[in-house]
């Protein structure tokens, strides 16, 4: 498919802020799942520098703001072709070793309701190739935590997310994690987009899921959210330990507040008139 | 146990080391010998050294006991532990490369790798980055005991911020004040030069991007620190500044530092702060300590932090035993310096040795610090022993075990007068464009009789280290 993505962050402040740093990935991984054919990240009276692909293949930059502001915007805009790999992340340079991938953070923590868990889903697959056991862990997690927003927050660890049955995509993909750490399947937590043709799932069109390093295969993505694997319709922009570590933007303000934040994402099929057409 | 060995007299005689002090040591009557242990304190709390060394705890604004007798090494000697520090330290480096980049030595099955990915003090951030000349850790302290003429052994490497150098300095400086007489008469190696040698290292590994005079400064988590007092005397022998994290800024590709005459680039950071708190943007978002942005710029070669973000990985308990692998593996030489023999309970036929011989042996838990968790059996009844027993049965792999080092001793003033007491030693190695190191190092001293402990918040004091020129 060839996806354009719309992408507009904006932060307002209630008191002017003085300054304002970020440390941002907004820009899609290099792999053989997506050619980027235009991408462009825009924002006003900005100074960008600091950038550099690190060693998980992300491309990183960094961005300040001189005050006084009361607002500030980033636009993302572009068109990407994807191609459907099943979910294997195909040709992407990285030079972390999955095995630094097994860590537990804070949000990833087990707890006994999680190993109970994990026990269950691999019951009786002993002799499962590790990529059945992938799949069976992912199904557990869309079984068991039901996606419902407002449940939880942006810090609620995997163990709290178990306890209540419920969460959004963040929520089941730190859930998939602790579950694949606790078989010894590293795993990670990847941010990106998702076109989706109904509108009612819009606002998950900035996505979160997870990948699994399977051997012979490499890293898998899994999208409990949505029972599948990362296909033609996703974007994948990075990667890290967990939704913390992985924020495609990590900032810090100084002065003012009151920050209120919008996000606004429209991703849509570049090569579909009607949609095109409705954008207008 | 064997025999402690004292560094002073042997065998009833005394050892060329010290056959000058022996006449300084009889020529002194007790009364001055009161006086200069008052003068010397007094001297200590002018100058306001009061800090525990890195990792001890107890009271930081205590003063570490000084003893006026010095330690002393002759060339011969020093030229062995010399070589043996720089090339733990170039290996060490060599190891923290390798372990960023291709793991080679993993690779070639000499170390495991969820030894380095499972090490909490490996930083996924630093994977695939290389620092200026490739260097990670540009102070390596290594901590050193004795038990003969010969016989050294490493206790531990200590590859992020090792403090206690001050101590170093400080204590050189004032017996010379207060004994100017012992540096006529004895020809002792300078260590003065260490913080010129320091800013020369730190200068050294400026980013490519930097164009000019290298700014360095000195980055300090503030005066509640507990060796405040050593970030501050470093920055004012060094002539650089001595910055907290607010003083900093980053904009563009560059860091840097407030200053009257407006925003000055930096260079080179010496950083006194641990990893998790450098920068909230890349690792503990909740830090006030750290510059906000400072790893891209590092990471994109605007700047150099020393020691680099995740030099800690080689400085681990279970990564030591590797250390005379990484030397032999990286530089194809055989380790000068040894290793405490140390079994890995891990290893089936290591742990029976471990069990049939608890009494003897000290038990550590691999991730264990602080003295937690530990079994010395020479020292522990037959209870305590059983009890451990089976913690080690049902864990083996959580335990290592060492032999009971028997600590050199050395001459040391006491209430009753001069007595053999056991002393450890920690050098700085100084890795940049060059190894550098001073001769001497920091030199601890158990004061209580018989005990091994030589930490300062268990009794330890300070003594000036002397390495007798050529």
């Amino acid at each position: 498919m060839r996806l354009t993505v719309n992408h507009v962050t904006r932060y307002s402040f209630g008191a002017p802020i003085a300054r304002l740093i970020q440390s941002q990935r907004l820009t899609p991984s290099r792999c053989a799942n997506q050619q980027v054919q235009s991408w462009e990240v825009r924002m006003e009276g900005a100074t960008r520098g600091a950038a550099f692909r690190d060693g998980a293949g992300d491309w990183t930059e960094t961005v300040t703001v001189q005050g006084p502001r009361d607002h500030f915007e980033i636009v993302v805009e572009g068109t990407v072709e994807t191609q459907d790999f099943a979910g294997v992340l195909q040709e992407h340079r990285e030079k972390v070793p999955p095995s630094a991938y097994l860590t537990a953070t804070d949000l990833t923590r087990p707890s006994q309701g999680l190993r109970e868990l994990a026990g269950r889903a691999l019951e009786g697959m002993g002799a499962a190739t590790p990529l059945d056991r992938a799949h069976a862990l992912s199904a557990m997690v869309s079984d068991t935590v039901q996606y419902v927003p407002g449940e939880t927050d942006q810090l609620t660890p995997a163990a709290e997310v178990l306890e209540g049955g419920k969460g959004v995509c963040q929520d089941q993909t730190h859930v998939l994690i602790t579950l694949a750490q606790l078989s010894g399947i590293p795993a990670r937590y990847v941010t990106g987009y998702l076109f989706s043709a109904a509108e009612e799932h819009m606002s998950e069109a900035s996505h979160a899921w997870a990948e699994l390093h399977v051997p012979d295969l490499g890293w898998v993505g899994f999208d409990a959210s949505n029972r599948c694997c990362p296909d033609d319709r996703y974007i994948r922009l990075n990667s890290g330990f967990d939704a913390q570590d992985a924020a495609p933007i990590r900032g810090v303000v100084s002065g003012g507040g009151g920050e209120t934040l919008d996000v606004r994402v429209k991703i849509r099929d570049a090569d579909d008139p009607a949609a095109a057409q409705a954008q207008q | 146990m064997a025999e402690t060995f004292n560094e002073m007299v042997d065998q009833g005689h005394v050892r060329e080391a010290y056959r000058n002090l022996e006449k300084w040591q009889n020529d002194m009557p007790a009364d001055l010998r009161a006086m200069k242990q008052n003068e010397a304190e007094a001297l200590f709390r002018r100058v306001g050294i009061t800090f525990a060394v890195y990792g001890e705890g107890g009271d930081p604004e205590r003063l570490i006991p000084f003893d006026m007798f010095p330690r002393v090494f002759t060339a011969s000697e020093w030229r062995k532990l010399d070589r043996g520090i720089r090339q733990r330290a170039a290996a060490l480096n060599a190891f923290l490369a390798d372990v960023y980049d291709q793991r080679e030595i993993v690779r070639a099955g000499r170390v495991p790798e969820h030894l380095i990915t499972h090490n909490e003090a490996f930083e996924k951030a630093v994977v695939g980055f290389r620092p200026p000349r490739n260097v990670w850790s540009h102070i390596v302290g290594i901590d050193l005991v004795r038990t003969g003429p010969d016989q050294f052994y490493v206790l531990e490497d200590n590859c992020r911020t090792p403090s206690g150098v001050s101590y170093m300095l400080q204590n050189r400086e004032i017996m010379m004040r207060m004994f100017p007489n012992l540096f006529v008469e004895n020809r002792i190696a300078p260590v003065d030069n260490y913080a010129d040698t320091l800013r020369k290292t730190l200068a050294s590994v400026a980013p490519q991007k930097c164009d000019r005079d290298p700014t360095v400064v000195i980055l300090t988590p503030g005066q509640f620190n507990s060796a405040y007092y050593e970030h501050s005397f470093l920055a004012d022998l060094m002539g650089v500044e001595l910055v907290e994290g607010q003083d900093l800024f980053v904009e563009g590709d560059f860091c840097w530092m407030r200053t009257t005459e407006g925003p000055k680039k930096v260079d080179v950071i010496y950083r006194r702060i641990d990893d998790a708190f450098i920068d909230p943007l890349c690792f503990r978002p909740d830090s006030m300590l750290g510059v906000p942005g400072l790893m891209n710029v590092y990471r994109s070669g605007g700047v150099t932090i020393c020691s680099a973000p995740g030099a800690g990985v080689a400085d681990d308990k279970a990564i030591y035993t590797f250390v005379p692998e990484m030397i032999r593996f990286y530089l194809g030489e055989a380790p000068i310096l040894e290793n405490v023999p140390t079994w890995q309970c891990a290893k089936a036929d290591e742990c029976k040795y471990v069990l049939e011989n608890l009494s003897e042996l000290v038990v550590k838990e691999v991730h264990g610090s602080g003295g937690y968790g530990m079994l010395v059996g020479p020292k522990a009844d037959k209870a305590t022993i059983e009890a451990f027993r089976a913690k080690i049965e049902e864990r083996p792999w959580n335990y290592i075990a060492q032999p009971t080092l028997a600590l050199s001793a050395c001459p040391t003033f006491v209430e009753e007068g001069v007595a053999p007491r056991h002393v450890d030693l920690r050098p700085y190695c100084l890795v940049g464009e060059k190894i550098e190191l001073v001769p001497g190092g920091l030199t601890r001293v158990a004061l209580k009789e018989g005990s091994l402990v030589v930490n300062s918040s268990q009794g330890g004091g300070v003594k000036d280290t002397w390495v007798l020129a050529e």
